[in-house]
This record gives structure tokens, C-alpha cells and sequence, in this order.
């Protein structure tokens, strides 16, 4: 499975996630640069974590508007797997991807800290190999990651199913505890904690493995209607 | 503009100076002239105070690539990889404006890093506050703290370096003076390291990041002052940073760096672009010449004297091969910065300066970069405090829990967790989870140890001894996570030089480190003066801060909580000593007696260096489950930090010691590690084989702990009670004062 990372000028964990997916999961992975108007030819893209253009504006309100944004929006709507992570998930709510808004932590000053959260449902190709019961332990470190929607949005992701993962530790005030959602499609999905920072032992835990081992299973399984080379 | 007496003591310039620069250039100096010595040969950029006595310091060693004079020291780690690290204050601006003081220090000392070509991989800082509950000055102080670790939280966070470590404390006599040090390591191939220099006649001089304005004029001789009233005004003085900006002229660099057609490169930090001219063609032995037209500049009208002396952040020089200028400027488009030629290297060793193609500065660049004036100035003796000790009945059932409490002792989390300490998935524990911060080198299968450590009270007791302890302690710290130690960076924080008593602190401070790094066989490698830290007339403590570097395989660390109950519990270095003179010194003295006498605690340097083999040898050989080393509040503070793991296991301990019962629970003799290991035979058997004692002392047992003497109980603890105290001490005492 052909992964490809998101290098926002600002990025800064675009070499985590290539790490996690080239060194701890084994499977190709290439840069995509933030002007590319296409992601060649891979199969899932990573927006990784970071300050995407500095983000002096809202986390992401500047990042929506760049070149490589519109073909991750094509790939999106073809059916292509989008994950955000941290900064790259306030860019898919910035771009419209993804529902709601993620504002500044509760107590107002950014966390680094490994959280315990779960999987809340198995039905999405980045949490199908979860265990929904089963506590996850991965880091958050950001500023602004306090998931925010109306109610009834709250009440609809709810009733679709779209909540990927609920913290146990809600550190940042997100409401309905919520730490990743999904698009209506199911196949991007957005989340504050960082899953590439816990793919080995010596990162303290290896629990986020279990959101690129759902990518792989998805991908092995995915339907062949599914075109292999995007534009 | 003439030159008149006010306007040379305006610069900070002595009457003899001025007689200098008069005969360096044969003639009188314009104003633009004055401004560009003045920044020069201030204290900050010329340490023509401290020069004569930083000489004394060890700076060679087998693993030493690059000593002082560069942006950085470098360190050999075998594998074909280079470090690069260096350690730098930014007391002065952080004390007029915390939030970008603080901030564009980070911004500098990554630049010292990334200039000679290495990628920064890791952050430590060393802080020092004044008192967070004086009715008076507390409010300031918080305030303070609060600007300068958000400061450093949004610079570092955003650029991407994770901040894995230092150290915070607090007294009175930083009210006026915080400190804020500030550590940085890279890491990079050993044949793609780049220095600061110029060289080639014909080489174009290429400014590249962001526009020049009028900020941070003069920010290099207002940290050459003490503060006075109006301190407050010089506020414009202190830099903006960008991290977003610095982020991306980090990419370029590198990247610039790779198409081989770079010749030398030098940060603008302090002194801008009169200090990144004139040193590269000092370094290279060439002149250079710029055209100042072509400066980016981000204000209309500057002037030569605010170009050449503002202070904007987020800038580089750089001299590259004539012909190949444009590989160069792509890489600076791609990542959107501007980069334009301003100028060429010369052969005439001059730093000539052109407006509007008119020479408005003409100065030899070795004269003025190497040559500022050298003071050997007259030093008594440190003030000592020789009154009796002061001890009294105590309990140490309850100071334990006052001790956990304390600002200086309590978990800085708080602080750590606004810095992003995982980012670039290097970093091998959590802050305060070991003594010493590690960061693996994925490449390498390396790891370094970090650790930055001072002491103001010990140093302010006897400066020499101070910083011995000072860098003791720090090896120690590596030891203890199994990293041998290799090489060292110092921040020298002290008062005004042109005291004699202040003098004598930093002569001694200096003597002290250079003795204690070359038995250590840790040479500096680089480093930075801060002097003049004073306040209407109050100096600071003494407080020379020492980062190290130590290497190891890398691997899962041995961590300070112990894991297990059962488990025997071994004292390594034994129960130790202390007279009572040395007690004056300690955080009990600070805390429970609210007093300082005395001498700080008695180090012997054999026995911490055996110490140290000794522990070095049980943490690599996977023996230790656990372990610890005893610094501020000694052996109880110790002991109830091994018991904050998430299992809370505690330990029962016994000591045999004649010791009075709270001198031997709280004293802060150095050479001592305390461990947890299933495997006690083992472990003695090391310990023997470097003549360290290395008594079992108890057990650990689940939630609880206790200390007897003799059989006497001195004091028995719930870990949680113990645990919730030293856990949200510091929040409560910035926060209880809110609303």
C-alpha cells in the first residue's frame, strides 16, 4: 500500500509519519510536496501534524487554500483514505472535509500528554482492526484541539456512527469527549491524538499501529471499483 | 553627526575604548562607525571581561571536532554523525518582555545550530525565577514565568524541536533578574558540517530570511548593562520571532547546504549583521563589502547605523561560490524566502559598508571582531557566609511533604507539558521521568543524554565548590541513565564584573569548572557569558549553569519510579556525611529554616567518578529496575520521587547513622544513586569492583513509605498524599492568585 505524507511548509511531523509508515509498518511512502496540484500515484494520504503555514490565522485557515488541498479533496471524493492527524486534522475541518471545529484547549495552554482513549466504532477503515473496548495509550500535543460542533451536529455524528475515537482522558475540554471523527463517506478521518508517535516499543506504546493496520486491512480488502492511479 | 564624551558613554564605550578605535581606523569614527564598535566590543559580544579567565577552561578532546569560537561545538559520535550543541542566555530581554524574550532566545541558539549545518533535535532550558508568593514582587514574577515558558512553548513547538529537559528554581535574588538559558543539540553527516566563513575574492555575500527593521537595536549592549528604572523604555530593544519564519529558513539551509555551493554561513543574532560581516571575514581573513541598498529592509528610511546594528530575527549571511549563486536562490524560492546578493568577499580585510554606493563604514574586520579590548579586572574574594548553623527540633514527617511542595523541588509539570517533547519521535522518556533527557539518533542507533544543571545557593557559598558539584551532579545525572559522559557546554549568569567581590565569583566559578571538567574528561565546547545581571544595584546569585552531553546505545532507559514491590532497595555511595556547616546550603535550610550558611556539600571527585563507573556499569548491564540520583533535598526527596510512578510503589527503609535525623534524611551530599534491583548480589559485586559502598537499605512495598533510623521511625507516608503535593505545587502557586 503506497502512502503519501502532506509537506505543508510548516509541517513538523511529516518525518514522524514517514517514519511510522516506511520503518515501523513497512510499506512505501513518499513526500508531497504543498504546491503539487496531484498526489501521484498513492493508494492513502497522511496530512501530518505541524504549524502548516504558521498558523498566525485559525490553525489551517490558510492551508485550505493551497495548491495540493484540491487534489486531496479529488482524492477524497473519489474514495481515497485521507488521514489527518493533529494540524492535519484542522485543516480537513478548515477545508470543509470533516464537520466542526477544533479550538483552543480548555485551559488555554498547549499539552503534551499521553492519553488513554478508545476506539468508538469498528465500522471505518482506519478502526477496523480495533477493539473498541480495549484502551488505547497515544500522546496529544497541540494547542487547539478542543473538538467543538453544534448540538445537532453532535447528535448526527452520533447517530452515523462518525465518532473514530473518544478520549478516556479528555485533557483539551473537547465536547462529547470526542478525540477523531469521520466524513459522511467513511474514508477520511481526522484526530488530535498522534498515532505515528506510538508505533514502537521505544516510543512508550505501540497502540496507534492499530489506525495504519485498519489502512492496510481496508486497502487489502477495498472493492476494485476503487481507481489504483488518481490525477 | 560629531562624536562628543556623551555620546561615546551613550555606547557604553570607555574614554580608552574610543582611544582604541581612533587608532585602529586612523582617524575619528562616524556615528554609523561608533554604533558598529560599540555592539562589537560590548561585553555580550566581545566577553572582554571573562576572556582572560574562559582561557583557564579544558576545550580539546579525542571526540572534539570543534571547540569554542564557532556557533557551536561539535562531538564526534562514531557512525560517520557529528552533534552539534551549544547553550546560550537570553536574560536580559526576557526580563523586559518575557514572552519574545524568551522566544527569540530559542530562535537564536537553533540558529547556532542549523549554521553549521545540523538538524536541531533537541531543547533543554534552564530557568530561574524570583519568588512566586512574595506579597511585593510575586505578581511580576509570575508573570514572568508564565511569558517566558510560553515563549519558549511557542517558539519551539512550531519550529518542531522538541524541548526534552532542564531545570527551574527560585529565589529572591532573581526578582529583578530572571535567567533564561537555553540548550540546543543537532545532529548532523560528519563531512557536511559548515563553519562561519568566508573565503574566495569574488564570492558574492547573500543575505537570505526576513527584512531587516528597527528592532532590537542595541540589543547586544542593553544586555551589557545593569537594569535601572528605565529599564522598562528599552522594551523596542527586544526582537520579535517568527518560528514559522525560522522553520522554513532552517529547510532551506540545509537543503542550500546539500548543493555544495555554499562556502560559509552565519546566523544574524546578536549584533545582526555588523556581528555575521565582520566575523566571517575575520574567521576567513578577508574583507567584505556590502551594499546596504540591497538589504531587504521591512521599514522605509533606516539608516546604515540601524541596518547594520538592528537585531531582526530569522536572519542569515551566507558567502557561496561565485558562479553558482543560483542554485542558491532556487532553493530560497522554493521555500518562499527572500535571498539577494548585498555584497562580495574582498581581499583588503576590510568591512567596508556602502549607501547609495557612498562608503559609510570602513573598519579592518579582524580589529574589530577579535581585537576588542581585554580587561583583567581586580577580583577580591566571594563574600562568605561563616555564621553557625541554626539547627533546631524538627520533624521529618512533616518537612518531607513542605520539602515535595517547595517550588525548587515540586514536578515541574506545568512548565514541561506546554513544550512539545516528542515531536521528531526521538525522545525516549518524559521529562522528570529519568535524571538526564534522551534522544535517540534513529541513524545512528545512538542516544545522547542531556543534562543542564547550577546551583545559585551553592555557588553564592563558594562559587569554586558550586561549580564543581555543579558539574558532578551533571555527569552523574547521564550516569545514572547509563550514558558515559563526553563533552560540555557552560552559561556563565553573573553580576557586575566591575565589582571586585562579583569578579572574584566568576574567577572562581570558572576555576571550579575547568578543575571538575577536565577530571571529568568533558571539555566545553562552547558557551555563552552573561554579566552585568543586576537590578538597582542587587546582584544575582552566582550561577554558572552547566549543560552536558553523555552518549549510549540506544534502548529502553531505566527510569527513575521503582516498579515493583519486593524488590531490594540499594543506596549506592552509602548514607554519606555532612557537618553541619554544609548543611546551610540545603533545601531544608531554604525551606524549613528560611536560612543559608555555611559551605555547600563536601565533594571528592574520585569518589563521585567511581560512583558514577559503578552505576553506569549496573544500568547497562540491565541490573538496576530503577534508579535515581540524590540531589536537592537528598536522600526522604529522593526516596518519595522513586515512589511517583503510576503503581506508587513506595519503600521501607533503615538506616544505621549517627547522623542528627534530619540532617541524615534531607543533607545533600553528592555520590549517591538510589536504586531498586531484584538482583542485590550482582549489583554489590560492581559496586565492590569501584570501592563504592553499597548498603541494602530496605525494601519496596506497595503505596506507602517509611524512614527508620536505627529503628526509630522517622516518618511514615501514603505515596498519593505525597505524590498529589509535589504534583500540583507550582500550578497551585501560579494559579491560586489568579481571579
Amino acid at each position: 500500500m503506497r502512502f503519501g505524507v502532506i509537506v505543508f511548509p510548516g509541517s513538523n511531523c511529516d518525518h514522524d509519519a514517514f517514519y511510522a509508515v516506511g520503518n515501523n509498518l513497512g510499506q512505501p511512502v513518499e513526500y508531497i510536496w504543498h504546491d503539487s496540484e496531484t498526489l501521484g500515484n498513492v493508494d492513502a494520504v497522511i496530512l501530518p501534524g505541524g504549524f502548516a503555514y504558521g498558523d498566525y490565522l485559525r490553525c489551517g485557515a490558510i492551508a485550505k487554500f493551497s495548491p495540493v488541498m484540491k487534489a486531496v479533496r479529488r482524492f477524497a471524493a473519489e474514495g481515497g483514505l485521507v488521514l489527518g492527524v493533529c494540524n492535519g486534522f484542522q485543516i480537513l475541518v478548515e477545508a470543509g472535509l470533516l464537520p466542526g471545529a477544533l479550538i483552543r484547549n480548555r485551559g488555554l495552554k498547549f499539552i503534551c500528554r499521553e492519553l488513554r482513549l478508545r476506539a468508538a466504532t469498528r465500522n471505518s477503515p482506519f478502526t477496523l482492526a480495533a477493539q473498541t473496548d480495549r484502551i488505547l495509550r497515544m500522546p496529544i500535543a497541540h494547542g487547539e484541539g478542543c473538538y467543538f460542533a453544534d448540538e445537532r451536529t453532535l447528535d448526527e455524528l452520533e447517530a452515523e456512527d462518525r465518532i473514530a475515537f473518544r478520549y478516556i482522558d479528555n485533557a483539551n475540554g473537547s465536547l462529547r469527549n470526542i478525540a477523531g471523527v469521520l466524513n459522511r463517506e467513511r474514508n477520511v478521518m481526522g484526530m488530535m491524538p498522534h498515532p505515528e508517535r506510538a508505533t514502537e516499543p521505544l516510543m512508550g506504546s505501540s497502540d496507534g499501529l492499530v489506525v495504519f493496520h485498519s489502512m492496510l486491512m481496508a486497502h487489502a480488502t477495498a472493492p476494485a471499483s476503487v481507481p489504483a492511479v488518481r490525477a | 553627526m560629531t562624536i562628543t564624551p556623551d555620546l561615546i558613554a551613550q555606547h557604553q564605550l570607555t574614554e580608552n575604548e574610543y582611544e582604541k578605535i581612533v587608532q585602529i581606523l586612523g582617524r575619528e569614527p562616524s556615528y554609523t562607525e561608533l554604533g558598529i564598535f560599540s555592539v562589537m566590543w560590548s561585553e555580550h559580544c566581545s566577553y572582554k571581561s571573562s576572556r582572560v579567565h574562559l582561557k583557564k577552561l579544558p576545550t580539546r578532546g579525542k571526540l572534539v571536532v570543534q571547540g569554542p569560537g564557532e556557533n557551536a561545538g561539535i562531538i564526534d559520535i562514531g557512525g560517520g554523525y557529528v552533534i552539534a550543541f551549544k547553550i546560550e542566555s537570553h536574560n536580559h530581554p526576557s526580563f523586559i518582555e518575557p514572552f519574545q524574550g524568551a522566544a527569540t532566545g530559542v530562535g537564536g541558539i537553533l540558529r547556532d545550530i542549523f549554521t553549521m549545518g545540523a538538524r536541531p533535535i533537541a531543547v533543554l532550558d534552564s530557568l530561574r525565577f524570583g519568588r512566586l508568593d512574595d506579597p511585593v514582587t510575586g505578581p511580576r514574577n509570575r508573570r514572568i514565568l508564565g511569558g517566558v515558558v510560553a515563549g519558549i512553548a511557542h517558539y519551539g513547538n512550531c519550529f518542531g524541536v522538541p524541548t526534552v529537559g532542564g531545570e527551574c528554581l527560585f529565589e529572591p535574588c532573581y526578582d529583578g533578574n530572571p535567567l533564561v538559558n537555553v540548550f540546543a543539540l543537532g545532529v548532523c553527516k560528519k563531512e557536511d558540517v559548515f563553519y562561519a566563513k568566508a573565503a574566495g575574492v569574488g564570492n558574492p555575500v547573500i543575505y537570505v530570511g526576513a527584512r531587516t527593521g528597527r528592532d532590537g537595536i542595541h540589543g547586544a549592549s542593553m544586555a551589557s548593562a545593569e537594569f535601572t528604572e528605565e529599564s522598562k523604555q528599552k522594551r523596542p530593544n527586544v526582537q520579535v520571532g517568527d518560528p514559522f519564519m525560522e522553520k522554513l529558513l532552517l529547510e532551506a539551509c540545509l537543503e542550500a547546504m546539500a548543493t555544495g555551493a555554499i562556502v560559509g554561513i552565519q546566523d544574524m543574532g546578536a549584533a545582526g549583521l555588523t556581528c555575521s560581516t565582520c566575523e566571517m571575514g575575520s574567521r576567513g581573513e578577508v574583507g567584505i563589502e556590502i551594499e546596504l541598498d540591497r538589504v531587504p529592509q521591512r521599514e522605509t528610511g533606516m539608516t546604515p547605523y540601524e541596518i547594520m546594528l538592528s537585531e531582526s530575527q530569522e536572519r542569515m549571511l551566507l558567502v557561496a561560490d561565485k558562479g553558482r549563486e543560483d542554485e542558491v536562490f532556487r532553493v530560497f524560492k522554493k521555500w518562499g524566502l527572500e535571498a539577494v546578493e548585498i555584497g562580495e568577499v574582498t581581499g583588503d580585510g576590510q568591512l567596508r559598508v556602502r549607501q547609495h554606493g557612498q562608503i559609510v563604514a570602513e573598519i579592518p574586520n579582524r580589529e574589530l571582531a577579535d581585537e576588542a579590548p581585554l580587561y583583567t579586572r581586580p577580583y577580591t574574594v566571594p563574600p562568605k557566609i561563616a555564621r553557625s548553623p541554626a539547627l533546631r527540633a524538627a520533624s521529618v514527617q512533616t518537612a518531607l511533604p513542605k520539602l515535595l511542595s517547595a517550588p525548587d523541588i515540586c514536578s515541574k509539570r506545568y512548565i514541561w507539558e506546554q513544550y512539545d517533547y516528542q515531536v521528531r519521535t526521538n525522545t525516549l522518556t518524559r521529562p522528570e521521568q529519568t535524571d538526564a533527557a534522551i534522544v535517540r539518533i534513529k541513524e545512528t542507533g545512538t542516544s545522547v543524554a542531556m543534562s543542564l544543571d547550577g546551583n545559585g545557593r551553592y555557588c553564592y557559598l563558594s562559587p569554586r565548590e558550586g561549580a564543581q558539584l555543579a558539574v558532578a551532579e551533571c555527569c552523574r545525572n547521564l550516569s545514572t541513565c547509563g550514558a558515559e559522559p563526553v563533552a560540555a557546554t557552560n552559561c556563565l549568569n553573573f553580576g557586575n564584573p566591575e565589582r571586585p567581590e562579583i569578579m572574584a565569583q566568576l574567577v572562581e566559578a570558572i576555576e571550579g569548572m575547568s578543575d571538575a571538567c577536565r577530571f571529568f574528561s568533558t571539555p566545553i565546547t562552547g558557551g555563552n557569558v552573561s554579566l552585568y545581571n543586576e537590578t538597582l544595584g542587587e546582584g544575582i546569585y552566582p550561577t554558572p549553569v552547566i549543560g552536558i552531553v553523555g552518549l549510549m546505545k540506544t534502548a529502553a532507559p531505566v527510569t527513575i519510579p521503582f516498579k515493583n514491590p519486593g524488590r531490594s532497595v540499594i543506596l549506592l555511595g552509602g548514607p554519606g556525611t555532612c557537618e553541619e556547616t554544609r548543611f546551610g546550603c540545603t533545601q531544608y535550610a531554604k525551606e524549613v529554616l528560611r536560612d543559608l550558611w555555611g559551605l555547600p556539600p563536601a565533594l571528592d571527585l574520585d569518589r563521585e567518578k567511581r560512583l558514577q563507573s559503578a552505576i553506569r556499569e549496573i544500568v547497562s548491564e540491565g541490573l538496576a529496575e530503577s534508579a535515581h540520583d540524590l540531589s536537592d533535598g537528598g536522600l526522604a526527596v529522593a526516596l518519595a520521587e522513586c515512589s511517583f510512578g503510576p503503581a506508587e510503589i513506595g519503600a521501607q527503609i533503615e538506616l544505621a547513622s549517627d547522623l542528627r535525623p534530619e540532617v541524615l534524611a534531607f543533607h545533600e551530599a553528592p555520590s549517591r544513586v538510589l536504586l531498586s534491583t531484584a538482583n542485590p548480589i550482582k549489583v554489590a559485586a560492581i559496586a565492590e569492583k569501584y570501592g563504592v559502598e553499597a548498603p541494602v537499605v530496605g525494601i519496596t512495598i506497595e503505596k506507602e513509605m517509611e524512614i527508620r533510623q536505627r529503628s526509630v521511625t522517622l516518618g511514615t507516608w501514603e505515596i498519593a498524599a505525597l505524590k498529589a503535593a509535589h504534583e500540583h505545587a507550582l500550578e497551585a502557586a501560579l494559579e491560586a492568585h489568579v481571579r
